[in-house]
């Protein structure tokens, strides 16, 4: 351990840094007494925010401007053949997944409480159900995947009704955003699946919690965007 | 009385035994090596963007000139401007970003050690996938910032623009995880004392230009993913006829291009407000003020980006307040300037190479910021947009500001860096040879401009008035060049036959002095804790103010190393490395996108695999051994 066994002199209070209350993080000294990767992701998120801004407000900008449909809200009637369009978005199926999705942040919740209690003994049923961080580990997993799994069946039934992202700026910008927020969905899937395995391996410790902390950081923040992303592309005519 | 706990217990200038094998550089976590890749790819790159402005100013010497055809004059300008923006700059300042943030605030490395290394590597690989076209004539040509439509497939159809659009989009990648990094280190890694308003101001404005690089990138990632998919996957984000708005690139693009104006010159200012101090033997003036108005101008820069668009017509409401808000920008920037004015007035003034790069930053700065000011007017700057006058303008503030302030720290830190001097006789004419070239280069390009010599024409008509100034500003780039070669040189004699220094040459104030010169890759044997400012510096009476050693008191010291000492330092790792390499397969997949699929499709999976591999190697690998 660095701290520890440098000389310490300069640290006026004669402790060591690896019994000084604010070591965290492997036992280095930090400013905030916080572990850096939780400082990070949260830059990392503000970044994101930014990016999320931007495709949201592309695709706002870009709303009613396109001359050709189909469209998400509108009927549109093709006037060189003649052919209906019905309004594109289909708004109990995506409610259906919303609700999904923000019940895959109640089981990361669950899962993160679990891992950092581990410790704690558990009696009755009820304790060892959320005591069990495999159970809502796989829980968020099958929730994002149910998530996902909506979005797939929207997007091709978007396509089989006639809009691709090439076919008007509509299609553009709402796959576009829509496609970027089931990536991150994707990643944040793939990033528990890893967690999975290091708690089948060897059990997710209470010292763990900071990795499960910052995927769960993460994971709620694609959450949020898509809240925003429901509320503006969906639900606002 | 000194004003850190402890003097420095060892403090030898030699370096140890040091590793310097090739596969020690790559698998490198050491900021401070990490720093000296940045220095020496960002000074390679510096010289590749100086050759292809002098290319283009041999075209111009003469009306008419035929040097080279339109074609590649247009690759020329593109490939000057994205060269020196992001390939020089911006590297050059992220090299000092490295070597002296964890130095000045007390720190063993960055926060993310490893990621650090990924930046560099991503940054360099990125840098070469960008530059290399130009050998086969094939480099982009829609101009630095790219504007769509032009740059679409419909009006740029040829491989060249692909190159710029994945190569920017990987160089985002690597800013914004050095990003993530930095404001981490600062924010998380400083020692017990230094409270934030005791930060040296090369950390503060440091660390107010990450901030602005992880608002900012997201906004151009995102313009960029667009003109990617509009390119490759034949979206319609920028197709007029489809109903786009032909000034979406525009405004995504300078909400961007702005901050990235304040992220190329606050570094320098905050070199310069290293300097200055040290080679006045006074504080800096106006501490407080010079934090708060980096903070103001970081705050500002992103409300001002519409001034790059006076002349589409956005109507007069937003003509006025991009003209308001561009007026009050420059009140942080001119505080800034009189701070600096103050600093030297009454100093004990010693015109080392440093101190004169740094006085000459804010003479031209300040004409470059008088020529800016002039465009926040929408009449004023509607004759000036798109002619020499602006030329005139951003030279003056990137080559006058950003690159003498970055001057004025590599001969300043020179010292730390390596533990030799750079020469200051040839640093004099390194100096003065820029300072003229510079001047003789950049002013008759006011004139030029306000006859109205257009910017990015290959040719221009005899009897207009303009074969005079721009004759000079050829001339003037003959004189950089030469200015230049003399910076060569320099490096190259005195990386290893400089004069040897100690670990505080200048006299300076501030943490990184308290050291060994070149600093063991500990950096601290212990954790300082500094009570102020300039802990170097006797502040509250005493005989002398400025503590400086000398090689000679210094010489033949030992000192231990990190296993002596019972240090563990990061492990090496080739992880980040190959990480790196991976996106850039991935992203060069995208490049057989039109001719042949399968390919472009393997190239992405295997560039995937391979940086999706290494990167659950290098997460799954402790950074350290066990303790």
């Amino acid at each position: 351990m660095t701290a520890t066994t440098a000389p310490t002199t300069a640290h006026g209070d004669g402790h060591s840094h690896g019994d000084a209350p604010h070591a965290h993080g492997g036992g280095h000294y930090t400013s905030l007494g916080l572990d850096s990767r939780k400082i990070a992701i949260w830059t990392f998120i503000g970044s994101e925010c930014m990016l999320f801004a931007s495709l949201i407000s592309t695709y706002l900008i870009y709303k009613g401007r396109s001359p050709e449909g189909p469209f998400p809200h509108e009927t549109w009637t093709n006037p060189m053949t003649g052919e209906v369009f019905k309004p594109i978005l289909n708004i109990p199926v995506t409610s259906a997944s919303t609700f999904v999705l923000l019940m895959s942040s109640l089981a990361m919740v669950l899962a993160l409480a679990a891992v950092q209690n581990r410790h704690v003994p558990k009696v009755t049923t009820g304790q060892k159900i959320l005591g069990s961080s495999k159970l809502w580990l796989w829980m968020t997993c099958l929730l994002g995947i149910g998530f996902l799994g909506c979005q797939a069946y929207e997007f091709t039934s978007f396509i089989h009704e006639g809009l691709t992202i090439r076919t008007n700026l509509f299609g553009s910008s709402f796959f576009t955003l829509t496609g970027f927020h089931g990536a991150h969905v994707t990643a944040g899937v793939i990033w528990l699946f890893t967690l999975l395995a290091i708690d089948y391996k060897r059990g997710l410790q209470p010292e763990d919690a900071t990795i499960v902390d910052i995927a769960a950081l993460y994971w709620h923040f694609v959450d949020v965007v898509w809240i925003a992303i429901f509320t503006l592309v969906y639900l606002i005519k | 009385m000194a004003t850190i706990a402890a003097a420095p217990p060892y403090t030898d200038v030699r370096p140890q035994a040091v590793d310097n094998s090739v596969w020690s550089w790559l698998t490198t976590v050491d900021h401070k090596r990490i720093g000296a890749l940045y220095l020496v790819s960002a000074l390679f790159f510096f010289i590749v963007g100086g050759l292809e402005a002098a290319v283009m100013r041999a075209q111009l010497m003469r009306p008419n000139g035929t040097v080279v055809s339109a074609e590649m004059f247009s690759q020329l300008f593109t490939m000057h401007g994205t060269t020196m923006v992001f390939l020089a700059i911006m590297p050059l300042s992220a090299a000092f970003f490295n070597f002296l943030i964890p130095l000045q605030i007390g720190a063993r490395d960055v926060a993310f050690p490893r990621l650090n290394a990924f930046s560099y590597w991503v940054y360099v690989l990125g840098g070469l996938f960008i530059s290399f076209p130009i050998l086969f004539g094939l480099a982009p040509d829609g101009g630095w910032f790219g504007y769509a439509p032009l740059s679409t497939k419909a009006y740029s159809p040829q491989i060249n623009m692909d190159f710029w659009v994945l190569g920017l989009q990987i160089l985002g990648i690597s800013s914004l995880a050095a990003a993530f990094n930095f404001i981490t280190t600062v924010i998380n890694m400083r020692e017990p004392g230094m409270s934030m308003m005791r930060m040296p101001i090369f950390t503060w404005m440091s660390f107010v230009v990450q901030f602005l690089v992880a608002l900012a990138f997201p906004v151009i990632t995102v313009a960029l993913v667009f003109l990617q998919f509009d390119r490759f996957f034949g979206t319609n984000f920028y197709t007029i006829a489809k109903g786009a708005d032909p000034l979406l690139w525009q405004h995504l693009f300078w909400v961007f291009g702005h901050p990235e104006v304040y992220i190329l010159i606050l570094p320098a200012f905050g070199l310069v407000s290293e300097v200055l101090p040290t080679f006045s033997r006074k504080p800096l003036f106006g501490y407080p003020v010079m934090v708060y108005s980096g903070i103001l101008i970081g705050f500002l820069g992103f409300g001002v980006w519409a001034h790059h668009m006076f002349s589409v017509g956005m109507g007069p409401i937003a003509d006025a307040v991009f003209s308001l808000t561009t007026m009050l920008i420059a009140i942080p920037t001119g505080v800034k300037i009189f701070n600096w004015i103050a600093t030297l007035w009454g100093g004990q003034i010693r015109f080392t190479v440093a101190m004169k790069f740094g006085v000459a930053l804010v003479g031209m700065f300040t004409m470059g910021g008088i020529s800016g000011v002039m465009h926040s007017s929408p009449p004023a700057d509607l004759q000036q947009t798109d002619t020499y006058f602006v030329v005139a303008h951003f030279h003056y503030v990137l080559f006058g500001g950003s690159m003498f302030g970055l001057f004025a720290g590599l001969y300043y830190y020179f010292p730390k860096f390596t533990g030799r001097f750079l020469s200051e006789k040839i640093g004099e004419w390194h100096f003065w040879l820029t300072l003229l070239g510079m001047n003789l280069t950049f002013f008759p390009m006011h004139f030029s401009g306000l006859l109205g010599m257009p910017r990015r024409v290959y040719q221009y008509d005899a009897g207009q008035g303009l074969e005079l100034f721009n004759m000079m500003s050829t001339m003037g780039t003959l004189v950089l060049m030469f200015g230049t070669l003399f910076l060569v040189i320099n490096l190259f004699k005195s990386w290893k036959g400089g004069e040897p220094a100690s670990s505080n040459p200048w006299g300076a104030a501030t943490l990184e002095w308290t050291i060994p010169s070149p600093p063991p890759d500990y950096n601290f044997a212990e954790l300082p804790q500094v009570k102020s400012r300039y802990p170097l510096w006797n502040m509250k009476g005493g005989e002398k103010l400025v503590h400086e050693t000398t090689y000679a008191e210094e010489k033949g010291r030992h000192i231990p190393t990190a296993k002596e000492l019972g240090i563990v330092m990061p492990n090496p790792s080739i992880w980040p490395l190959v990480c790196a390499f991976g996106l850039i397969v991935m992203f060069s997949g995208l490049l057989f996108m039109d001719t042949k699929l399968m390919v472009a499709i393997a190239t992405m999976l295997t560039g995937s695999a391979i940086w999706i591999g290494s990167l659950y190697k290098w997460l799954l690998t402790p950074l350290e051994d066990h303790h």
